[in-house]
Parts: C-alpha cells; sequence; structure tokens
C-alpha cells in the first residue's frame, strides 16, 4: 500500500461514525440515543423501504481537546442524509440540550440533500425547528459550527441551516447551495447548469470558492485530522457577539454590495477576477495551503 | 383571490403597501394598532434580491418601530432556480433573511404569517416558517413538491403515493397536512379582520412561548414521534 494513501483519512469518503472517531478526542464518544435504542423510520417502511435505526443521523457528547462538545453528524450514506421526522428531531433535541448545557460548542457534520421527500412535510417543518433550535443555541452563547466536505454537500434547507450556523468549515471537495444542479438542469435546462459538468458545478457551489467568497470561515483538507484541526483553531478564544442590529445591517450590506456587482455573473471565474485573483483559471489547481494564502493577500 | 381583495379583507382600517419586484412592504391598522405588512405576491420565486429586500424591511421594522407587530403574506413558489443565484450562494441570503425574522422576535416583535396561495419548501423555510404562528388560507397549496414529482424522485409509483396521502399527512401536500403537523396553527376560510385580531394576540403570547410545533403536531395527532424523540436527546443520559 503507498504511504501517502494509508496516512490519509478522507473525510469524503468515510462515514458519519468514521468522522466522529477522528474528530473527538480518542474515548471520548457518547452517543444519545444510540440504534439499540432507537427505531427505523415507521414512514419509511410504510413505503417498503429499508431504514436505519439511527435514522441516518448520530447526536453525542464529546470532547476536543478535553472542552466538552456536542456534535451531530448526518450519514451521507443512508438516504442521502436527507431530513426526515426522528432525523430532524434527534438533531433539534441536541441544539436544545446544548442552550441548557452549555457545551464549548455543536459541532454540526452536514451531509445532506436537504428534506427527505419521502417524508417531505415532516421534513420541512424539522429543518425549521432546526433552524430556529441552531439560532436559539446561538443566542445562548453556544457556538454551532458547521463541517461540510461529505458526499452530500449541504444542500436545499440544510444549505440555510449551515448558513445559520457561527461559521462553516469546508473542505475542497465540500458543497454549499440552495438547489442542487441536477434540480436546476431539469427545470431549467442544460443550458442554465449542466449538472454532469463537475468542474462548473465546484465553481458555483465548491468549497473553493465558497472559501474565497467569505461565506466559509475555513478551507481545509479533504482529511478527518485536518477538519479537527480546523475546529480546535475556530474554538480557541472563540469570542461571539449575540446577535445585533449592527451586525445584521452590517451583513444586509455585504450582500446587497456582493449582489449589486456579481448579478450577472454564472461562473466562479468572473466573480474571483472581480475579486482581484490575477489568474483565476489557476484557482482550481491549487492545493489548500496555496489558496489561503492568495486570499489572504487578497485586496480587502 | 387579488393581493388587494386580501389586503382589503384583513385590514378593512386601511393600509399602505406597495409591491416591487412581486415583495410586498408597507405597514397597516388594525383593532391592536399598526402593523408592518411584507412578503410576497404572484407565486414569487426568492431571489436574492428579494430575499433582501424583505429582511431589509424588517430590520427598518425594528429600528424605526420596536415592538411592532409583522404580517408576513406569503405566496411563494419556492426558491429561484438558476445558477447565478445559486453563485452567489442563494442559501446564504435566505438564512440571513430568517435570522432577521429571528432577530424581530428576539425583540420582542410578535410574528405571524398567513400562506395566501403558494407556500413551496425554501421560500417558505426562510420567512413565512420563522413566524411565530403560520396559517393559510382555505385554498393555499403548502408542499415541498407535488406528488408526480416526487413519484418521479422517488420512484415510487404516482398512484400509491396518492392513496398513501389520503390517509398520512407526512408527505401529503396540503395546508391540512400542515396543520396536523403543528406547522400551521390553523386554516382560514377567508381573510378576516376578526381572525387576524385572534392571530396577533395569539402571536404575543407565542413570542415568549418558543418553538411548540412539535408537541402541536402530537396532539393533532399528525407527528407522532418528533416530540418524545427530541425530548430523550434532551433528557437521556449519554450512552455507553
Amino acid at each position: 500500500m503507498i504511504p501517502s494513501l494509508a496516512s490519509r483519512h478522507s473525510w469524503f469518503e468515510a462515514t458519519a461514525r468514521a468522522r466522529l472517531a477522528g474528530l473527538l478526542d480518542p474515548g471520548s464518544f457518547a452517543e444519545i440515543l444510540p440504534p439499540a435504542e432507537s427505531q427505523p423510520s415507521p414512514h419509511l417502511a410504510m413505503l417498503d423501504l429499508p431504514g436505519a435505526f439511527d435514522d441516518g443521523v448520530v447526536v453525542c457528547y464529546g470532547q476536543l481537546e478535553k472542552k466538552p462538545i456536542f456534535a451531530i453528524a448526518q450519514e451521507g450514506q443512508f438516504m442521502g442524509g436527507a431530513v426526515g421526522e426522528i432525523h430532524g428531531a434527534k438533531i433539534v433535541g441536541l441544539l436544545r440540550r446544548a442552550v441548557q448545557e452549555k457545551p464549548a460548542a455543536v459541532l454540526f457534520l452536514i451531509d445532506s440533500g436537504g428534506v427527505r421527500l419521502h417524508e417531505a412535510n415532516a421534513g420541512l417543518i424539522a429543518i425549521s425547528e432546526i433552524m430556529r433550535a441552531v439560532l436559539d443555541a446561538r443566542a445562548a452563547g453556544v457556538p454551532v459550527i458547521a463541517l461540510v466536505g461529505g458526499s452530500c454537500g449541504a444542500f436545499g434547507g440544510m444549505g440555510i441551516v449551515a448558513k445559520l450556523c457561527s461559521a462553516i468549515i469546508i473542505s475542497e471537495e465540500g458543497r454549499l447551495a440552495l438547489s442542487g444542479p441536477e434540480v436546476i438542469e431539469t427545470v431549467a435546462g442544460v443550458e442554465e447548469f449542466d449538472a454532469k459538468d463537475r468542474a462548473l458545478v465546484w465553481r458555483v457551489t465548491g468549497g473553493k470558492h465558497r472559501y474565497l467568497m467569505g461565506d466559509c470561515a475555513e478551507l481545509v483538507e479533504d482529511d478527518i485530522p485536518a477538519f479537527r484541526t480546523g475546529v480546535a483553531k475556530l474554538l480557541a478564544g472563540w469570542q461571539e457577539a449575540a446577535p445585533g442590529l449592527a451586525q445584521l445591517r452590517a451583513s444586509q450590506q455585504v450582500l446587497e454590495n456582493r449582489l449589486a456587482a456579481y448579478a450577472t455573473y454564472r461562473d466562479g471565474l468572473q466573480v474571483w477576477a472581480a475579486l482581484g485573483i490575477a489568474r483565476p483559471d489557476s484557482v482550481p489547481l491549487l492545493d489548500r495551503d496555496s489558496l489561503v494564502a492568495l486570499k489572504e493577500g487578497l485586496p480587502t | 383571490m387579488s393581493l388587494n381583495d386580501i389586503l382589503d379583507a384583513l385590514f378593512p382600517a386601511g393600509h399602505t403597501v406597495a409591491v416591487a419586484n412581486q415583495v410586498i412592504t408597507g405597514e397597516a391598522t388594525t383593532a391592536q394598532g399598526t402593523v408592518a405588512v411584507l412578503g410576497t405576491t404572484d407565486a414569487a420565486a426568492i431571489d436574492h434580491a428579494m430575499a433582501l429586500a424583505l429582511s431589509g424591511f424588517v430590520l427598518d421594522t425594528v429600528e424605526r418601530h420596536p415592538g411592532r407587530p409583522l404580517v408576513f403574506l406569503v405566496d411563494t413558489s419556492g426558491q429561484a432556480l438558476s445558477r447565478s443565484q445559486e453563485l452567489l450562494c442563494l442559501n446564504g441570503s435566505l438564512a440571513h433573511l430568517a435570522s432577521c425574522v429571528d432577530f424581530a422576535r428576539r425583540q420582542g416583535h410578535p410574528s405571524l404569517s398567513l400562506v395566501t396561495a403558494n407556500a413551496v419548501s425554501g421560500g417558505f423555510l426562510s420567512f413565512g416558517l420563522m413566524a411565530d404562528q403560520a396559517y393559510a388560507l382555505a385554498d393555499a397549496q403548502v408542499r415541498v413538491m407535488d406528488l408526480r414529482a416526487m413519484s418521479r424522485v422517488t420512484k415510487i409509483a404516482h398512484e400509491r403515493l396518492v392513496e398513501l396521502a389520503g390517509t398520512s399527512p407526512i408527505f401529503a401536500p396540503g395546508a391540512g397536512s400542515y396543520v396536523r403537523m403543528g406547522g400551521i396553527a390553523a386554516i382560514w376560510p377567508v381573510p378576516s379582520a376578526d381572525l387576524l385580531d385572534d392571530a396577533l394576540s395569539a402571536a404575543r403570547k407565542a413570542v415568549s412561548a418558543g418553538d411548540q410545533r412539535q408537541g402541536t403536531g402530537l396532539s393533532r395527532g399528525g407527528r407522532l414521534l418528533a416530540s418524545d424523540i427530541a425530548t430523550t436527546v434532551q433528557n437521556a443520559t449519554a450512552g455507553a
């Protein structure tokens, strides 16, 4: 076996449980409502579909560098990480618990296409409940950190949830958006968005683009220890002011400016050029460290 | 029913509401004083510009009129489906709008939403479902996806979905399903100033009660699992 491959622990390819095992301090993982105490979705059973005893999400306590942490990990390999009734309720319960117990952070390992269509109404309402619960946790002073780098990315309602978190850590392989490219292609045509053009999909929704635009706080390698280091770095000396009018006004201004400047663009290459990157074509080829250095050197 | 007819029925004492780019902003007189009126019309597909117009108006209201109730009128076919919208992180603008509605709640602004015609997925999540209480007119369409599209995506026969939709509110499109699931407080047969007055009173109480939708869904028999599971996770000692 090639050593460099053996020592690499791809976040993208790992299961939710493997991500947690590598993210938290060894031996600190303690699952709440583990599969043995739970039940698969009766709504999937009604449609003769196989369920999972954890309904595609793990909620747990743990520690990260000895700090008490809550974590939520969606399993992209089960129903695309989509949110159904049980799945959503586990997340809401953990976020509410965080308001009471005030861990150092809630880590939200998002890997989801959004609402589970087989439980569409339950999923949509659950995502709305998750949105409010994330904001409640943050208002209680508990940072909620989204980690995005799984095969399903963060789409649909879970894309909105990700952007409601205190910060997002994303890998180059991570994707963050609202509608999936396939949905846009189906409705608006292949000229609008060719979902099979993977390079284009990454230039529009991928981790590098979101990081360059400032939508994600940190870009990390597709590597479980890199996500761990990223979280630790972000939490060291974490300070977050309670949301206030001035801060929301500032966000509003940033978003309005961005829309005014880039509204007609359709490709990351155009945005990167406008950001002041001399050779936008080179961005997809840059490694993580070079890209971070490039962003830090940009005019603000 | 036209937007003006709806506004006249809800606010017989008067309203000053402008519509630009399918976004409604303005104010109206009610039995409980002046309220902010905002939302979308004509099945708006919510894009960055619409989301930011709404969030800007919420922030203006918080700044200039402390405590003024927010009445959202919801008519959205979902989110705008385009590459340029996604390029600029449409989920980010929708999240910003949701944050502003949530901030208004924390500042003591009661809020309610009324689905006047359509409420679909992302568009509904960003403001309609962020209000303290959501209502819908009797003929409103509330859904994630219609059953034909759901059948294509899930590869489950359309007839099967139609049959199951008759008994299960879990995925059946319709405001009635959302009432049973706790996502919508009630269906209004017609827009009415009296129903609005009652709803404003209920929203004032809801402000401090927190999110009660799981419990409502349980008591109405539509969402039987969520409430218990969330409570169990909240109170369980860690496994191991």
